[in-house]
């Protein structure tokens, strides 16, 4: 089973598998506690346009995955300043590259295969080049994400109040929109567009809903992550199935029964309630009479 | 209360307020004295909020000067705790109470933030003097509104401020729930000797507790004791229409006009 790891392109695939895995895990966190989920699954797509673009000038999908995807987040930025417009604006933008990106792929001759591995991940077909930039790019996000997390997860709760505080809200937003864009690059060469959200999102979700911690959902998240990895990259070289398969085989077999049985639990623990006995009227009427 | 001359926490001369071309408040003039608990009362629109952003150093006067603890509001600044108004939180928002409290002390700083044991003992002394201790690990989301509101002041209290800046803390609360916040402010009020100013838009669960009362309608504003401020006279001169005061049961009810 484990003579497999023998082959260069399948520890190429381990070790870029690993670093998006934990990447992905990190940003994703954030991503859903801002509530963003959608505004990475566009992103996705519109990296889609950007990698058709960059097989047809024939130079790597990365390059224009990154071109791309940071575009739209800085347009993103820009035309959905409120929450209410956000998600039309990427919409309307995720639409439009998803046009552009059918376009390119008709002008390029040849279309099916890099379609297929665009869309669905070849992560077999990684190279030594691939992982040192991977890598490269993985260990900046990590760092950036570690610097503006804090204040990030602050204006998240309330964005005003971290306002008061001196956090620069909008300015954190739109980075770390870019910092997503450069994940879900990174996270495209593994899972293929379609399925970055089963190591985007997947893990972080069912980390929340396993641990309220900020600290510790992340770490528990990365842990699942590369976990899904690990044993997509072993289940998927053993077998004629694709490893993007078993990846999200295991994000969603693993988020569905924790989902269930955390509903479970919380409509428990609300009906038990938190709710501390309120205040009799004598105990108000002892109160300091302010009134002097 | 000592009688000694004290500098005013907060102190506006003349101050407009437009956003855009709508003008929002118009030659306010007030001085608030330290350790007093001042209720904001007025309609929707009244500028209420703009108010606190002006104090909060969020937004800028058009003309006037305002100083608030002698100096021009500006955001970070440590001596001033501000509980935003409640919503309603996401019920599965990933975070213990104990994390929201934390945002009050180190939040705005960049860096993971690791775990200490000082930072751990400063967060519980704020939980303990809220009432909050048991809600510390509690997610955030499935607290009620009270006890959210709670760990809201809570975090507030964080960085010793010498201004309490509460939007609507009241606002949604069951009236068990209000006694029960009002008597947490008056003894936040009165322990730390901090300056209280918090909106509401009913002055009767917090009459035993008000020092003065400052009334907005139209963007202009009125300060005084409850019963000098909340005069069938004065109303009517802030709303620009006619106004009926009723005082009665020891409670203040205003009709006629869109409280």
């Amino acid at each position: 089973m484990f003579a497999i790891f023998q082959y260069p392109f399948i520890q190429n695939a381990f070790i870029a598998g690993s670093i998006v895995a934990i990447v992905a895990a990190v940003l994703g966190y954030f991503l859903i506690v801002r509530g963003l989920s959608f505004a990475g699954h566009a992103l996705s797509s519109i990296g889609f346009a950007g990698a058709a673009g960059a097989v047809l000038l024939g130079v790597s999908p990365i390059y224009g995955l990154m071109v791309f995807t940071v575009a739209a987040s800085i347009a993103i930025s820009i035309l959905g300043r409120e929450v209410r417009e956000r998600d039309v604006a990427t919409g309307v933008i995720m639409t439009f590259a998803l046009g552009l990106g059918i376009l390119f792929l008709s002008l390029y001759h040849g279309y099916a295969e890099q379609a297929y591995s665009i869309l669905f991940g070849t992560i077999v077909g990684v190279s030594r080049d691939d992982v040192a930039f991977t890598l490269l790019l993985g260990l900046i996000l990590l760092i950036l994400i570690a610097i503006i997390g804090r204040p990030l997860l602050f204006s998240s709760f309330d964005a005003e109040l971290a306002e008061t505080r001196g956090v620069p809200v909008r300015a954190l937003g739109s980075i770390f929109l870019i910092l997503i864009a450069l994940t879900i690059s990174i996270t495209t060469q593994v899972v293929g567009i379609l399925l970055v959200f089963a190591l985007l999102i997947g893990p972080p979700a069912t980390a929340i809903r396993l641990v309220h911690q900020p600290l510790r959902a992340i770490i528990l998240a990365i842990i699942l992550g590369l976990a899904y990895t690990w044993l997509g990259i072993l289940l998927g070289g053993n077998s004629p199935w694709p490893v993007s398969f078993f990846i999200t085989a295991l994000s969603f077999g693993v988020y569905l029964p924790v989902r269930l049985l955390s509903q479970g639990i919380d409509s428990k623990r609300s009906a038990k309630g938190f709710e501390k006995l309120s205040m009799t009227d004598s105990a108000l009427a002892s109160q300091k009479d302010r009134n002097d | 209360m000592d009688t000694e001359i004290q500098e005013p926490i907060i102190q506006l001369e003349r101050v407009d307020v437009q956003l855009g071309e709508r003008i929002i408040l118009q030659d306010i003039n007030l001085s608030i004295q330290p350790g007093e608990f001042v209720v904001i009362l007025g309609p929707n629109g009244a500028g209420k909020t703009t108010f606190l952003r002006l104090l909060l150093g969020l937004i800028q006067p058009a003309s006037g000067s305002v100083r608030v603890l002698g100096q021009t509001p500006r955001v970070g600044s440590h001596l001033i705790g501000y509980a935003p108004q409640h919503r309603v939180f996401d019920s599965e928002l990933p975070l213990r109470g104990r994390d929201l409290v934390g945002f009050g002390l180190d939040g705005h700083r960049w860096g993971i933030g690791l775990p200490s044991r000082a930072r751990r003992e400063k967060i519980d002394q704020v939980l303990k003097e809220v009432d909050g201790l048991e809600l510390a690990d509690a997610p955030f989301g499935q607290l009620s509104g009270g006890e959210q509101q709670r760990l809201l002041i809570a975090q507030a209290l964080l960085t010793d401020p010498r201004l309490l800046v509460l939007d609507e803390p009241l606002a949604n609360l069951d009236l068990s729930y209000q006694q029960d916040v009002v008597a947490l402010i008056d003894k936040v009020c009165r322990t730390r000797g901090v300056t209280i100013l918090l909106v509401a838009h009913d002055i009767n669960p917090l009459l035993q507790v008000t020092d003065r009362v400052l009334y907005m309608a139209r963007g202009h504003s009125a300060i005084g004791l409850p019963d000098e401020v909340i005069t069938e006279s004065n109303l009517t001169k802030l709303y620009g229409s006619p106004v009926q005061v009723v005082h009665t049961l020891g409670r203040y009810f205003v009709v006629g006009a869109e409280v």
